[in-house]
């Protein structure tokens, strides 16, 4: 053993030093820690956003900003979150991460191309926010760029939708670099099915990234070269059609939301055998329904367009399919509690964000039914409704799972463990934040309250009330849990190579890893969850 | 592992596929023409895929994966114009 062995990744820098060290590193480690700052730079500009936005819409008429503005942050409350925030949220940041380590590898099979797409990442990112304060005014037309408004409107929508077209060469790389490198690099008898299931939702997603991707980022260049030069591809009055955009928006747009749940399945799917000491229940139907979640994800897009004026036939077909997502979807939560079940429980931090993330998924997700079904979609179309559905699913959903997976790997990341109580309370907190925040909406939605409005009929003051005191709470609940994580970087206990006692690869190494992870390649000769 | 040789021959290859497209361009096959030429094209991507990107060297499920992509082009294709078909 030599003392380059010894040192973890932190102190083998490679070529270069400082900064350098970081932006110019093909360690997948570190791309994934570079990836986990920046996604999380953009989520506070994005909360931000978001918090003006509830603001502004405490009381009817006008209250801290104009229309114009408030159309402006919504958009880009929208497009933040959604392509900087959540869509390369787990893969990019804690995917990179624990990837290679869990299947034993040295690196992702091509860090360099993984270094590229933090860097289309980062470009992308920065000419979304140039965009906010060039040209004439930040784009308005909300995260889904609809034509015909997306042509006409004079403001900067040209340069956010390059920006967001670069953010998908970059997840389309992060998503065929890991699919390769779990083709191709894991460690001696890793077998599929010894695989463990961060993993596989991991693999299921690259898919998607590498299938749905490409559909996005050729639609935008269709919407920038019909701004830029007049070509007619929506524009009915020179041949188009404007569902057209709907449709290849969708296509793209629909998988998207399992590129950004699968990951986070993944993850408590790690954590619950872990807190529970217990084996996973249904390794397998797992690990297929998370293929069969990306498979099925491809078939329900028009389920956003019920309104448009799609074909009846189409709608009814649609409606169909998106009720069988429901299935996989179910066999992943029923076999998460029957995980739980009758095994020794110890209710540390990553296991209650776990059990939080499962109760607001399981409203998000049984409220998607309502969207789903052809009658009631019509009456919930466009209005509040939809806003709280997609927040229970992709805040309550994938970003408390992330927060779940945040605290479960950060000794492993860092080395140091983060103070338990804290943790606990900022998740009290960020709970009631979140539904006195989200619940009102569903109300609000029934009651006849469309999104994305301005101003609203005083008969709703209450409940947006409620919900903007509940933003207020939701964000005090992200500084503690915030400050708790980044206090523990520095000053937290040294936490031993596997304080949970876990049982995947990742936690047979040092923590933090070293820079080619292991010391020795890991021979694997059984399951990933080695409990009881 | 094949050797330059075994690159050239279907180089060849492709070139003769080539020249055919252009003579069955010329044949006025009518209706038959799009068919002919799409089937030509078809013919070289497998000679592209086989050997220069080494898919005859690859396992089998690397190969079936081939197919993944064709699969999800054909039912975003066939979903939207299910939608068009009906519309109008
Ligand atoms: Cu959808």
């Amino acid at each position: 053993m030599t003392a380059e062995e010894d040192i973890s990744f932190y102190g083998s820098r490679g070529r270069h030093k400082g900064v350098l060290s970081w932006i110019l590193s093909t360690d997948h480690k570190r791309i994934g820690l570079l990836y986990l700052t920046s996604i999380f730079g953009f989520f506070f500009v994005a909360v931000i956003f978001g918090v003006l936005m509830r603001l502004e819409l405490i009381a009817p008429g006008r209250t801290i900003m104009s229309a114009q503005t408030y159309n402006a942050v919504f958009t880009l409350h929208g497009v933040i979150m959604i392509f900087l925030f959540i869509i390369p949220g787990i893969p990019a940041s804690l995917g990179n991460f624990i990837l290679p380590l869990q299947i034993g590898a040295k690196d992702v099979a091509f860090p360099r191309i993984n270094l590229m797409s933090w860097w289309f990442y980062i470009s992308g990112g920065t000419a979304v926010l140039v965009s906010l304060f060039t040209g004439s005014g930040p784009p308005d037309t909300g995260w889904t760029f609809y034509v015909p408004y997306s042509i006409r409107t004079g403001t900067n929508v040209t340069l956010a939708v390059f920006g967001v077209f670069l953010l998908g060469v970059s997840s389309t790389l992060t998503g065929l670099n890991f699919v390769t490198t779990v083709h191709r690099l894991r460690a001696p008898g890793m077998k599929w099915f010894r695989m463990p299931l961060f993993i596989w939702s991991l693999y299921a997603t690259g898919w998607v990234q590498i299938l749905a991707t490409p559909v996005l980022a050729i639609t935008l260049l269709l919407l920038i070269a019909e701004r830029l030069f007049g070509f007619g591809f929506f524009d009915p009055s020179k041949g188009g059609d404007p569902l057209l955009f709907e449709h290849l928006f969708w296509i793209y747009s629909h998988p998207a939301v399992y590129i950004m749940i699968l990951p986070a399945m993944g993850a408590v799917t790690e954590i619950i055998p872990v807190f529970a000491r217990r084996t996973i229940f249904g390794y397998k139907a797992i690990a297929f329904s998370s293929l069969a979640i990306a498979a099925a994800g491809y078939l329900v897009w028009g389920h956003h367009m019920f309104t448009s004026g799609m074909s009846d036939i189409s709608k009814a077909v649609f409606s169909f399919l998106t009720f069988i997502v429901a299935i996989p979807s179910g066999i992943k939560v029923f076999n998460w509690v029957a995980s739980l079940y009758k095994g020794s429980i110890e209710l540390r931090s990553p296991l209650l964000y776990t059990v939080s993330f499962i109760f607001l998924f399981s409203i998000g997700g049984l409220t998607g039914l309502v969207n789903g079904a052809l009658a009631t979609n019509i009456y919930v179309h466009g209005t509040y409704f939809i806003v709280a559905h997609f927040h229970y699913t992709m805040f309550g959903g994938t970003a408390f799972a992330f927060f779940a997976a945040l605290h479960y790997w950060f000794p492993k990341i860092t080395g140091r463990m983060y103070r338990e109580a804290p943790a606990k309370n900022a998740l009290l907190v960020l709970f009631t934040g979140f539904n006195i925040l989200y619940f009102p909406m569903f109300i609000l939605g029934i009651e006849g309250m469309p999104r994305r409005y301005y101003d609203y009929l005083p008969q709703f003051h209450r409940d947006h009330l409620i919900s903007t005191i509940g933003s207020w709470i939701l964000v005090a609940g992200l500084i503690m849990m915030f400050y708790n994580l980044i206090r523990s970087v520095f000053k937290g206990d040294t936490a031993g190579d596997n304080p949970w006692g876990g049982s995947t690869l990742e936690w047979t190494t040092s923590s933090p890893p070293p820079h080619e992870n292991f010391k020795e390649v890991p021979v694997v000769t059984g399951g990933p969850y080695k409990f009881r | 592992m094949p050797g330059p040789g075994l690159y050239f021959l279907v180089w060849l290859g492709l070139i003769a596929l080539t020249a055919l497209t252009v003579i069955a361009a010329g044949a006025g096959l009518g209706a038959y023409g799009a068919l002919t030429s799409v089937s030509i094209a078809l013919a070289k991507s497998v000679l592209i895929l086989m050997f220069f990107m080494h898919l005859k060297y690859e396992k089998t499920l690397i190969r079936a994966l081939l197919f993944l992509p064709v699969i999800t082009i054909a039912v975003i294709i066939g979903l939207t114009f299910f939608d068009i078909g009906y519309r109008y």
